[in-house]
């Protein structure tokens, strides 16, 4: 700091607790629904203050899930939205590190059309070619599956990108000392640039895996049976019901516990999920 | 394009490599693209018996829809809310962030977390809080003589949308921000100091145009955010109304396409915002070929 001034210190923390607090509230007043029983949303005002029926809440949506909003217990979404973040992080840098591989450290006809067709990828989400990609996948009978559910979402530009940057920052004497002991492009993949790509593949990792736990629209499009509901997805037909009955407390027990896991990764992986971001998005 | 100075010599390997993502990609990413383009060019009749190829007519229709132009302007209304208000707020803390030595970290774990919420999630907690019925600011705003009710009241709505993805993106935006400013060389600001510039003449001077590169990236992604992945917020709190007050156009890809079975205005309006990305992509990416030569 350059020079000291306590008054603008003090006016810095006050800036930064209120702005804390602004962040966290609606969060603070989710887990302070979920602690009451139904009865304390019929009386006017939410509570403000924890009540005594967090374990049964929990207990409830995590087991037997509101049946009146025709969503599953949410242990089984919490499950499959794990399946389809884990499915989608690991499809996209397992897909995405061969093909920079190859475009870095090959050279063949039509190198230049698949580093573009790769780059289009980029510039088409979801959101813009719903209807298309819905019939494909449904002609494809992918409808309510796994497969469904991660591989239309699986290619990555940014990943492929971001491990382009780094094998062109990797000495090339590495690639040539590896060769002339031997090694194939196989064995130089496996025992060189893996090793070596570790950190950028953790961070890429976090970021990734949020990507496809809070994937919205096309869980909602591509699953109808209950059993492969996600929970993010899933929220929104026990929040439908909420509005009519007012089981504000059960909702929001499944709101929070949907938050719960990437909440934690970011907390707990802050460094890598920081380095992941910035780099992604560069 | 770049590659390696020796590479290794193989014919086929580098196809089999490639050929996972581009699989992919073709099926998934350029098909569908195609089938929206070339629909977007026809009308099914309602039976889905006959398609018949009609021109610019999906396109023509669209220009002359009060519904599709008051999305487009609901859309603009949202992007530029969600994009000041959320890069404001970003910036305040990251500033603040910035000027403390120790306790900076503990004050960014506390801020990145929303970055981790689900868009219908954010929508869900805000629409929460502001329940006419039992939401807390609408009690609070009774005391100041407003009544509160995003299901009757557009502005309203609006504000609810606005507030939710803005409080969804501070996060993003504050550590790119805080990374900005770290860049900014501490002896131009130094200098400053010593030529009797105060804090707030130093921020204007300095910091904030060295900081403009940041600024400007940021203000594509949020455009791009407000544009594109806030599907979720707006279908988990508004679903787009009340009476189109909250419709941006991805929702209304979604509501003509899949709950009103239009697929030729649907598609079209598809096409219409792949221009708006690839153009946002264009933008983005320039700016940072230039950034490099730096």
């Amino acid at each position: 700091m350059v020079e000291n001034r306590p008054v603008l210190n003090i006016l810095t923390h006050v800036v930064l607790i209120v702005g804390v607090a602004i962040v966290a509230f609606p969060v603070y007043l989710a887990f302070i629904a979920s602690t009451h029983d139904a009865n304390a949303f019929a009386r006017g005002l939410a509570p403000m203050l924890p009540g005594p029926h967090m374990i049964d809440n929990y207990a409830q949506m995590l087991t037997s899930g509101l049946s009146s909003a025709g969503a599953p217990p949410v242990w089984l979404m919490l499950i499959n939205s794990t399946i389809m973040a884990l499915t989608i992080a690991i499809g996209k840098i397992a897909i995405s590190i061969i093909s920079a591989y190859a475009i870095v450290y090959f050279r063949f006809p039509f190198r230049l059309l698949a580093f573009w067709m790769i780059f289009i990828t980029l510039m088409l989400p979801v959101e813009v070619r719903i209807m298309p990609t819905f019939k494909v996948v449904a002609d494809l009978g992918m409808l309510n599956s796994y497969a469904g559910l991660t591989i239309p979402l699986i290619a990555s530009a940014t990943a492929t990108f971001l491990f382009r940057q780094f094998f062109l920052t990797i000495p090339d004497e590495l690639m040539e000392a590896a060769r002339v002991d031997g090694a194939g492009p196989l064995k130089f993949f496996r025992d060189i640039l893996l090793p070596l790509s570790r950190t950028n593949i953790a961070a890429l990792f976090v970021i990734l895996f949020i990507y496809g736990w809070v994937q919205y629209l096309w869980p909602l499009l591509v699953t109808t049976d209950s059993r492969y509901y996600t929970i993010v997805m899933g929220i929104k037909r026990l929040a439908a019901s909420a509005d009519a009955d007012p089981y504000w407390n059960l909702v929001m027990a499944a709101v929070m516990l949907a938050m719960l896991p990437p909440v934690l990764v970011i907390i707990l992986m802050q460094r890598l999920f920081v380095k992941g971001l910035v780099e992604t998005e560069k | 394009m770049q590659t390696k100075r020796t590479i290794f010599p193989n014919k086929l390997l580098p196809y089999a490599l490639l050929a996972p993502q581009l699989i992919i990609t073709i099926i998934f990413f350029l098909w569908p693209a195609a089938q929206a383009v070339k629909s977007s060019f026809e009308r099914e009749d309602p039976f889905g018996f006959r398609t018949t190829f009609i021109w610019f007519q999906n396109y023509t229709r669209l220009f002359n829809d009060p519904g599709y132009l008051n999305a487009a302007g609901r859309t603009a209304v949202f992007a530029v809310g969600v994009t000041l208000l959320s890069m404001g707020v970003s910036l305040l803390l990251a500033i603040c962030v910035n000027r403390l030595l120790r306790s900076g970290r503990l004050y960014t774990t506390l801020l990145v977390w929303p970055y981790a919420v689900a868009p219908v999630v954010a929508g869900i907690l805000w629409w929460f809080m502001f329940n006419p019925t039992i939401g807390i600011v609408p009690y609070l705003l009774d005391a100041f003589g407003y009544r509160w009710n995003h299901r009757v009241n557009g502005n309203d709505a609006m504000i609810l949308v606005i507030i939710a993805a803005s409080w969804k993106q501070i996060s993003y935006n504050f550590l790119f921000f805080v990374a900005g400013l770290q860049s900014v060389p501490k002896s131009l600001v130094e200098a400053a100091a010593m030529d009797g510039a105060g804090p707030f003449k130093r921020f204007w001077t300095i910091v904030f145009p060295l900081l403009s590169p940041t600024t400007f990236f940021l203000l594509i992604v949020n455009i791009n955010y407000a544009m594109f992945d806030t599907f979720g917020i707006i279908d988990g709190t508004t679903g787009g109304g009340p009476a189109g007050a909250t419709n941006t156009l991805v929702y209304k890809v979604y509501a003509d396409g899949f709950l009103g079975l239009n697929i030729g205005s649907s598609s079209a309006q598809s096409v219409l915002l792949m221009l708006i990305v690839i153009v946002l992509t264009v933008v983005q990416f320039r700016w940072v070929e230039r950034r490099v030569q730096y």
